[in-house]
């Protein structure tokens, strides 16, 4: 049976840049089911209690990547976190950190969708190929090579996670690092040299200090980490070996 | 971009990591624990006479500095990192210390164990 009589509080960061001079909490009090995430307790203040209060949301099943923020001081998926972990402490909720905040819980994401297009996050085909010549085949072994890293959902977590990216945001970052290592690959693609000019550089795979809570709070086990780890070898044998086994761009 | 120098240093970072990882607690163990104590091994594993002579070998000679040197900078790069972690950040000072002490003490590890 559910239990509605339940309440939790909820403290929520609020800034409404027309009216507010600086963020500030708000707390409201929810009542909840066993069953509700983090997110259904913002849904039921923003049906039921404070129509103001601004958030992203979109799947509610962890697929979609809108509804990250900082719960508790963790970056986390408000739609994969449950209410009653916390319950009968309060929680705190707010946006995203290393980003500014747009609104609310809403951060302004243009410097991560400006770096995840920088890289290319698609296949670059080796050689054009024509219909009649039929798809790519790819062998069981060359599609572990990428697909742990192909689950990224770019719910950008990991950013706030990053304290590397937290203290110089020209650093490229966790979860586009892993995209970039996710195509270079990918037996089908060719486009290695010319993402790995960024790669090579110190706002690529060389920023990174090796902290790795981008792979702990990562809610899809991408692991950028590890992703970064493999170039930052990739990258040193290049660094060594270019001038007789070139593997890429690099200047 | 530019590219970073830093596969410089992060090479010897990397040697260091695996045989740390590898080799480090095995050490601790017979050097500080298992010998001294003569737990499972005796005493004179590692007599002064037994350690000379593993010094005096090439073999003996790398696998001293292998462990000092890479061990050494192994740390260092961690914790010049780790500084900027906490917010000290890359500069003159940092880079003088955290590389420069390392690179002394790899040419004093080269100076005393190679004449053994």
């Amino acid at each position: 049976m559910a239990d509605t009589t339940k309440t939790i509080e909820i403290e929520v960061l609020r800034y409404r840049p027309e009216q507010d001079k600086e963020p500030f909490f708000q707390t409201y009090t929810v009542p909840f089911e066993d069953d509700w995430s983090v997110l259904q307790g913002l849904q039921y203040i923003k049906d039921d209690l404070d129509g103001t209060l601004s958030f992203r949301w979109s799947c509610r099943m962890a697929i979609c990547g809108s509804c990250g923020m900082m719960i508790d001081g963790k970056p986390r998926l408000a739609c994969r976190t449950f209410l009653r972990h916390y319950h009968p402490n309060k929680l705190r909720v707010g946006p995203l950190e290393h980003f500014p905040i747009e609104r609310d819980l809403v951060v302004v994401v243009e410097d991560f969708i400006r770096k995840l297009e920088s890289i290319k996050p698609y296949i670059i085909p080796k050689e054009p190929r024509k219909l009649e010549q039929g798809e790519y085949l790819q062998t069981p072994a060359q599609l572990e090579q990428f697909r742990q890293f192909s689950g990224c959902i770019n719910c950008m977590l990991c950013y706030a996670a990053c304290p590397q990216y937290g203290l110089d945001s020209k650093f490229t970052g966790p979860g586009v690092l892993a995209l970039m290592h996710r195509y270079n690959a990918d037996s089908r693609d060719g486009g290695r040299g010319e993402r790995m000019a960024l790669g090579h550089s110190e706002e690529g795979f060389w920023g990174c200090t090796a902290v790795t809570y981008c792979s702990e709070v990562c809610p899809k086990d991408v692991d950028p980490a590890n992703a970064i780890n493999q170039n930052k070898m990739g990258s040193a044998i290049d660094y060594f070996l270019r001038f007789v086994a070139p593997r890429g761009a690099g200047k | 971009m530019t590219r970073s120098n830093a596969p410089l240093v992060w090479s010897l970072f990397g040697a260091g990591g695996v045989l740390a990882a590898l080799v480090g607690p095995a050490l601790v163990f017979v050097t500080g624990i298992a010998v001294p104590a003569g737990i499972l091994m005796s005493h004179d594993l590692m007599s002064y006479q037994r350690m000379f002579g593993f010094a005096q070998s090439w073999a003996g000679k790398i696998i001293i500095l292998a462990v000092i040197v890479l061990f050494l900078w192994h740390a260092a790069l961690r914790i010049f990192h780790m500084l900027h972690d906490f917010g000290i950040h890359p500069g003159v000072a940092s880079k003088l210390i955290c590389f420069g002490l390392p690179f002394l003490c790899t040419v004093a590890a080269f100076y005393w164990v190679l004449p053994i």
